[in-house]
């Protein structure tokens, strides 16, 4: 049985101007010491499928339908002791800056005791014992005296590998780190990268990953979801998905990875820009943008085809595979 | 390089003096001359309270120690009437004015503190559930705030003391009057605290560290007290200075009105008002000098809470 199982996950915000579904229909399994990457552009709910796994959705969103099964309990309608009982304990969660993810007048070390004491009857010392135990598994230097220390005393890619040691406290089954490196800067990311990979293969805690660098998914993930306005349009092996994308937005996301155009050429992009949520067309939701766009694409919503190991959701690639199974056929 | 470092000895840490030395705090205080002196006379104003029983020649609250007959003498230095024995003067009951002063403040600084720990209690408990709750809560919490304010605190003060001393008679009012002074002021005055709470937790509410906690797993009590509170101290620590000085001027009107400490007790406020009547025939010292003690007190406390509120706030901070 898979660690974690979203099934027909629906969430929508209650706006002014009417009600806005931020995702439809998102359904992906997670398996214990899995990496999942989750792809997407700005915008397409990589962040709000990260907090409504730990039912943190904040009016006025919420989660409309679906399930999300972890441990033989349904987060999407736990209780709210049941879901503190998990947030930090079963599942933390690792956020983009660390600037701003540690409170700036508490002590690490009093945040990491804090956080112990939450979710187990421990003495300070016994908490102490393990946070500073944490701390080396990050690699910090000098771990009893960054105990005592603010945050702002440390360095951001310090601050980060703090974050990490927090997310790693109550050694949890899953981490959802969002987008845990955009905000370091490029020789700090590959290390903190390098780090989660490291503890969570040794840990065997199963990562879900969010970004939009394809580079990062391409190193740390096994598995990727591509998303695109709310939307799963993409679910894979990463390696298929990186080598062979099929569906025309992840061709797009590739071709415009710097490390893909031609020096002295403007880098390629896929035309136009994602719909605001309110105003999703009709059909396949990437259709005005999408170079092979027929009819069938502007009226009827694709659903998954099977392509490779990988699940699809392109028209095109649905009349492709049929056509390849009849030759095969005839 | 590494055998060095290694070698070296380890530094010592920074005495207390250092370390307020080296802080944004200090180093500001160290250059404003006004702050400094607000804060030196500020302090002489406490000792004063503290120490008023060893300091003041005489008990005013000792009846044996009082006689009529040194009642309305001028200040020591006016030779012709004045007596060595009283400084200041005396007031209508011959009581050494300076030791009733020293008692007086001691009853003003008290109410002032009191009333105003009270205000922070009630004003930062609801302010903080009104702003971290949001919602339904808030409005309900920030409409009673509201109303709270639409009466003003000398109205709510004059009805509250004036029934109570009506229907239970002077006697108890006389026994209770500082509690009750402390309860009324402090409790007229909570929006204050509320408000400028709920603001300060609706900006610190929306930060990612508080997302941080809530994804730790943390209750909201916890979030609230331990993590959004001590972000939001530095206007609690502003508002409290200009609140006390206000706490003491409310506890003063009323006792000029003769609402607040009965004569045997005297604050600053009832001593400046059982002076009044003798004004005219020319004791005016009654008056005055606790009067500038009242004025010069709320001034210093004043310029506190402005310094403060300039070292506070990063947006004028000047190098």
């Amino acid at each position: 049985m898979a660690l974690l199982e979203v099934k027909n996950l629906e969430v929508s915000f209650g706006l002014r101007s009417g009600e806005v579904k931020a995702l439809r229909n998102i359904s992906f399994n997670l398996d214990r010491g899995e990496r999942l990457g989750l792809v997407g552009e700005s915008g397409a709910g990589k962040s709000v499928l990260g907090f409504s796994i730990l039912n943190l959705i904040s009016r006025p969103g919420r989660i409309s339908a679906g399930e999300i099964w972890f441990d033989g309990q349904n987060l999407a309608n736990l209780s709210a002791e049941g879901i503190r009982a998990i947030r930090g304990n079963r599942i933390s969660m690792i956020f983009q800056d660390p600037m701003m993810t540690l409170n700036p007048v508490l002590t690490i070390g009093q945040q990491m005791v804090e956080c112990l004491q939450a979710h187990r009857k421990i003495s300070f010392d016994a908490a102490k014992t393990i946070a500073v135990q944490k701390l080396k598994q990050v690699y910090i230097p000098s771990p009893e005296t960054r105990f005592d220390q603010y945050p702002h005393e440390l360095s951001g890619g310090m601050r980060q590998r703090i974050v990490i040691a927090i997310a790693l406290l109550l050694d949890p089954d899953i981490i959802i780190a969002d987008e845990p490196t955009t905000a370091l800067d490029v020789t700090i990311q590959a290390e903190i990268m390098e780090l989660m990979v490291e503890l969570c293969e040794r840990n065997n805690v199963a990562l879900i990953l969010i970004t939009h660098d394809l580079g990062v998914v391409s190193q740390a993930t096994q598995k990727t979801i591509v998303m695109y306005a709310g939307r799963i349009i993409e679910q894979g092996p990463t390696k298929e998905i990186i080598n062979d994308a099929q569906h025309p937005y992840t061709q797009g996301l590739m071709n415009a990875l710097p490390q893909m155009a031609i020096p002295g050429q403007r880098l390629n992009q896929i035309r136009g820009a994602m719909p605001p949520l309110q105003r999703i067309p009709t059909g396949c939701a990437f259709n005005p943008r999408c170079d092979y766009a027929e009819e069938a694409c502007k009226r009827e919503l694709p659903t998954f085809t099977r392509s490779g190991n990988c699940q699809v959701a392109c028209h095109m690639v649905a009349a492709m595979r049929k056509a390849e199974q009849t030759q095969e056929g005839v | 390089m590494t055998t060095q470092s290694q070698n070296k000895l380890p530094e010592p840490t920074p005495s207390a003096w250092q370390r307020f030395k080296d802080s944004n705090i200090g180093h500001s205080f160290i250059r404003d001359r006004v702050a400094q002196i607000s804060f030196t006379i500020f302090l002489g104003y406490v000792i004063m309270a503290l120490f008023a029983p060893l300091i003041a020649p005489f008990d005013p609250y000792d009846p044996n120690q009082i006689d009529i007959m040194n009642s309305e003498l001028p200040p020591s230095w006016d030779a012709e009437n004045g007596d060595e024995q009283f400084w200041l003067g005396t007031d209508a009951q011959g009581r050494d004015l300076w030791s009733t002063i020293l008692y007086g403040t001691r009853i003003s600084l008290t109410i002032g503190i009191c009333a105003v720990l009270l205000q922070a209690t009630i004003g930062i408990i609801i302010g903080l559930i009104a702003g971290y709750r949001g919602g339904r809560v808030d409005s309900l919490l920030m409409r009673f705030a509201d109303v709270q304010l639409s009466f003003s605190t000398m109205m709510v003060a004059i009805i509250v003391l004036a029934i109570f001393q009506a229907s239970f008679g002077t006697e108890l009012y006389q026994e209770l009057a500082m509690t009750m002074l402390i309860l009324v002021i402090g409790i007229a005055e909570w929006p204050q605290y509320a408000r400028t709470i709920r603001a300060s937790v609706l900006a610190e509410k929306k930060k990612e560290y508080i997302d941080a906690a809530r994804v730790m797993g943390l209750g909201p009590i916890r979030i609230m007290f331990r993590h959004i509170l001590p972000n939001t101290l530095s206007p609690i620590l502003v508002i409290s200075t200009v609140q006390v000085a206000n706490a003491i001027i409310s506890e003063a009107s009323l006792s000029f009105l003769g609402l607040g400490m009965p004569v045997s007790q005297p604050s600053l406020g009832s001593l400046i008002s059982s002076g009044f009547e003798y004004i005219f025939s020319g004791a005016w010292w009654i008056t005055v000098i606790p009067g500038v003690i009242l004025v010069v007190l709320v001034l210093v406390m004043n310029m506190l809470g402005d310094w403060l509120r300039d070292v506070l706030n990063p947006k004028l901070y000047k190098g």
